[in-house]
């Protein structure tokens, strides 16, 4: 039976038309999911289901009655609810809390049947939390948890998924979507918003891909496959592979020795770490997320207090150098945070700005030089491709991908000969992602020394030469990325050490 | 509900300028019905105020007057608050620039005047700066809270003038009246078409930080900064220095309007230098969204409504209190429209609601 059923949906922005007539129709009991690229539409017609857009056109039916939304809370009231991808919690209060926040309700609190209330939903969806809990202790997939039950908490019959695994590990994916299963058995209709194709064919009944503000195709999973979605959301016939280039290894640019650093609590978070790295490679990170990627890059970029060791670029130690000094030597750093925007933005400043990040140090005298950086913003938007107002527009107001592209443009364009880059593709779409793995090739061939960090073990397998695996802030193994399996690596990142891969690691 | 309230993408300068003169003109019409309970015609009373400011050559001189130190005093506010790093402490900057200043005129009087009064003027500057400096001190190396300690600060060096008033410095020919005796003429600045030198300082100055913050790297580093100190760490930006030489420069330029106003002014060094200057200067600061240009407007406003508060006080007997009400009714309108600036309403279903953030 039909659910939810949006027809001919039209909505402009200006002289921009993101979605024009569109039409959706999802039944109970049903994982619907949306496939598009980054800019296709998709979280405009979610946003138009959850009350927060109002269409120019169209209709909107909940079994079979029209209605129209004007704020959220109309929306909330027809049991929609949308997780959106940065979550909306208060940081400083408890799960609990959070939950009856802004709920209508009297004076008086009865927690004890607020409570019974919230476990008993919990426990009916198979939700793992922990109430008593504040939001800033939680991990991720906990606060994702904790969305969910609020919304559920509220009565919600229809989840809104607005890419909810871009932040997950694949443990936290997998509980993901055991939740998901179980509120498709209790009748719920599930909308997932992804990229992931491999996610999108796991979990979905039904796929409806949307390009360029329109419908392209309703189909059924079982009918269709990968190549087929991948080619109908792009638009035109693409290569799903991702080349390796293959280059004589001969210098070594990063040699990192026994490097141990500490958080601020006094733990260990790297444990004595010994790799190499060549010119002219790449070498991936994998591990699951806190393995000690992130302290790992801010390392060597000089951002974390090292305790002992050595980090040679290119035979100097970096150790004890500021951030400045390990700069001009060309050694780049990007992090792509959860957020998107983290360290290597600002976010109020527009690309311009952005770019002078990275160049006006190397300026002389007192003053800063914007004409150069006015045209690195504007050969970086042209180069890849990146949809924004203006040179001098907030980046803030640019989608994820569009920022993405703006900060790996930047660090390209600084010419370094050693990149760090963790993320790059957190959150693109199949093309734009392969247009950064395009650039990563480029950069490889120049002969630049690349250590990638990324979460998608296809992508990390296909596109690197060498594989280091972190767990917990050890090296469990090195692997050929030509030998290497999913199963192997996978194993690695939950911490088997692996005997010496044949060829690999090269100390 | 007929409208809604959507966050607005972004503002141009012009704009947020024009919105806060609105909640200006809408402070004028609320305290109007305050004035009509007083049993007084409001515009009659506004007219006056206006005549109060401007309307002869000596009152207009009069406002400018007041307008420097507002002016000088902004600028040094709105670069720390262009690091988010919010300087309540411009009261005591000032106090302390004065009184560095006045250590020089009344040690050294007989000094010719052009040595005396720059040697004054780098007292106030650096005593200025130096009373800055440990609040960002303190920032930088502990992150201490710089709101609480420049505001306490304040209350530091009044009272130290207030000693030095009524005791080591108290001038014993006054005749057992609590004063530190006047300047001598080389210790005084100088005017130039009427009024003292400091509205041409205050004019350069508006110029010099206008370039600074927009063309300077360190203006630079100061907005990056302010944005996000782990973008600033991640650039290579030294934040600790950043911060101190920032709160240097702002109190420093406070420290300049302490000078200007003890020499100027009150000829002499008293508890009343500052006159509030230090917290009127932060409404200023923030009606002028930190801009140098706008600041010089909003100084000038506000020293009109000084001026002409002062002379509907003793035009229609009211008392002091009614006249600052309007003060306080525009700083309460301006913090109000700070809403509008970030927010705006829409029309519920109109086609153009909701242009704003996301993904289209």
């Amino acid at each position: 039976m039909t659910y939810i059923s949006m027809v001919n949906i039209t909505k402009t922005f200006g002289k921009v038309t993101a979605n024009k007539d569109i039409n959706l129709s999802v039944d109970k009991g049903e994982i619907h999911a949306l496939l598009g690229e980054n800019g296709a539409g998709k979280s405009t017609l979610m946003n138009m289901l959850s009350g927060i857009y109002f269409p120019d056109s169209g209709s909107i039916f909940i079994n079979q009655t029209e209605v129209k939304f004007n704020s959220p809370k109309d929306s909330i009231q027809a049991g929609i609810g949308m997780i959106h991808q940065h979550f909306k919690l208060v940081e400083v209060l408890s799960a609990q809390e959070n939950i009856i926040l802004g709920q209508q309700m009297g004076f008086f609190l009865n927690k004890k049947a607020i409570r019974n209330k919230i476990l008993e939903i919990a426990q009916k969806f198979q939700l793992d939390i922990d109430l008593g809990k504040k939001v800033y202790e939680m991990s991720v997939g906990e606060k994702q948890n904790l969305e969910i039950l609020k919304v559920l908490y509220r009565g919600a019959k229809i989840l809104i998924l607005d890419e909810p695994t871009a932040v997950l590990t694949p443990q936290e994916t997998a509980k993901l979507f055991k939740i998901m299963r179980r509120m498709k058995e209790e009748g719920c209709a599930v909308i997932f918003i992804s990229h992931k194709m491999n996610e999108v064919m796991e979990i979905s009944d039904k796929i409806t891909v949307l390009h360029k503000g329109q419908t392209v195709a309703t189909l059924e999973k079982n009918m269709t496959n990968p190549q087929e979605l991948t080619e109908l959301m792009v638009g035109h016939p693409v290569d799903l592979s991702i080349k390796r280039l293959d280059r004589q290894r001969d210098t070594i640019t990063l040699k990192v020795r026994d490097l141990k650093v500490e958080n601020n609590e006094g733990i260990e978070v790297l444990k004595g770490l010994n790799f190499d790295l060549y010119a002219g490679e790449i070498l991936s990170i994998a591990g699951i997320a806190g393995s000690g990627q992130k302290e790992l890059c801010e390392a060597i970029a000089g951002l974390y207090p090292i305790k002992s060791g050595q980090i040679l670029f290119k035979e100097e130690n970096l150790v004890g150098k500021n951030p400045k000094e390990i700069i001009a030597k060309g050694v780049s750093m990007s992090f792509i945070p959860e957020d998107r925007l983290g360290m290597g933005l600002v976010a109020a400043m527009g690309i311009v700005d952005n770019v002078l990040l990275k160049q006006y140090q190397k300026e002389k005298g007192f003053f800063v030089d914007r004409k150069p950086a006015v045209l690195k913003a504007k050969e970086i938007i042209k180069k890849l491709d990146v949809q924004t107002p203006g040179i001098y527009h907030p980046i803030r107001d640019l989608s994820g991908g569009n920022i993405q592209k703006v900060l790996l443009g930047r660090e390209l364009d600084t010419n370094p000969e050693l990149l760090i880059t963790a993320y790059p593709v957190r959150g693109l779409d199949i093309n734009t992602c392969h247009k950064i793995y395009d650039l990563l090739n480029e950069e490889k061939q120049k002969g630049v020394a690349i250590l990638y960090i990324a979460e998608d073990l296809d992508s990390l397998i296909a596109l690197s030469d060498r594989i280091l695996v972190l767990s917990n802030g050890e090296i469990t193994g090195v692997v050929d990325a030509r030998k290497a399996t999913k199963e192997q690596i996978g194993l690695m990142m939950l911490g088997e050490k692996i005997k010496e891969t044949e060829g690999a690691y090269a100390v | 509900m007929l409208y809604k309230v959507v966050k607005r993408s972004e503002i141009t300068q012009g704009k947020s300028f024009g919105i806060r003169t609105a909640a200006i003109i809408l402070a004028l019409l609320t305290s109007a019905v305050f004035i009509m309970i007083l049993n007084l015609n409001p515009l009659e009373v506004y007219a006056s105020l206006i005549k109060g400011a401007f309307g002869s050559n000596y009152r207009i001189k009069q406002t400018i007057i007041t307008a420097i130190p507002l002016v000088i005093t902004s600028l040094g506010i709105a670069i720390a608050f262009k690091m988010k790093f919010w300087n309540i402490g411009g009261e005591g900057q000032i106090m302390m620039g004065a009184f560095a200043a006045s250590f020089f005129a009344l040690r050294y009087p007989d000094l010719p005047k052009p040595i005396l009064l720059s040697l004054m003027m780098i007292a106030g500057m650096v005593a200025g700066g130096l009373w800055a400096l440990i609040p960002a001190f303190f920032k930088a190396q502990w992150e201490t809270n710089e709101t609480i300690i420049t505001l306490m600060m304040n209350y530091i060096a009044i009272k130290w003038v207030t000693y030095l008033q009524y005791g080591p410095w108290r001038d014993k020919g006054a005749l057992g009246f609590p004063k530190i005796p006047n300047f001598s003429d080389n210790a005084i600045l100088p005017n130039f078409l009427g009024i003292h030198i400091g509205w041409i300082f205050a004019l350069i100055l508006i110029i010099v930080v206008y370039i600074f913050m927009k063309h300077s790297k360190l203006g630079y580093e100061i907005a990056v900064l302010g944005e996000s100190e782990n973008t600033a760490r991640y650039a290579g930006i030294n934040v600790k220095r950043t911060i101190i030489i920032a709160l240097l420069i702002s109190g420093g330029l406070c420290g300049l309007a302490g000078m200007i106003q003890a020499s100027a002014v009150s000829n002499t060094l008293n508890v009343e230098v500052s006159g509030g200057v230090g917290f009127t200067a932060i409404i200023t600061t923030w009606l002028a969204s930190l801009s140098a240009p706008f600041i010089l407007l909003a100084s000038i406003l506000f020293a009109a409504l000084i001026q002409g508060g002062s002379f509907i006080q003793t035009a229609f007997g009211i008392p002091a209190a009614a006249a600052m009400i309007l003060e306080g009714m525009i700083l309460f309108f301006v913090l109000g429209s700070e809403f509008f600036i970030k927010y705006k309403l829409t029309k519920n279903g109109s086609a153009k609601s909701a242009a704003g953030k996301g993904e289209i």
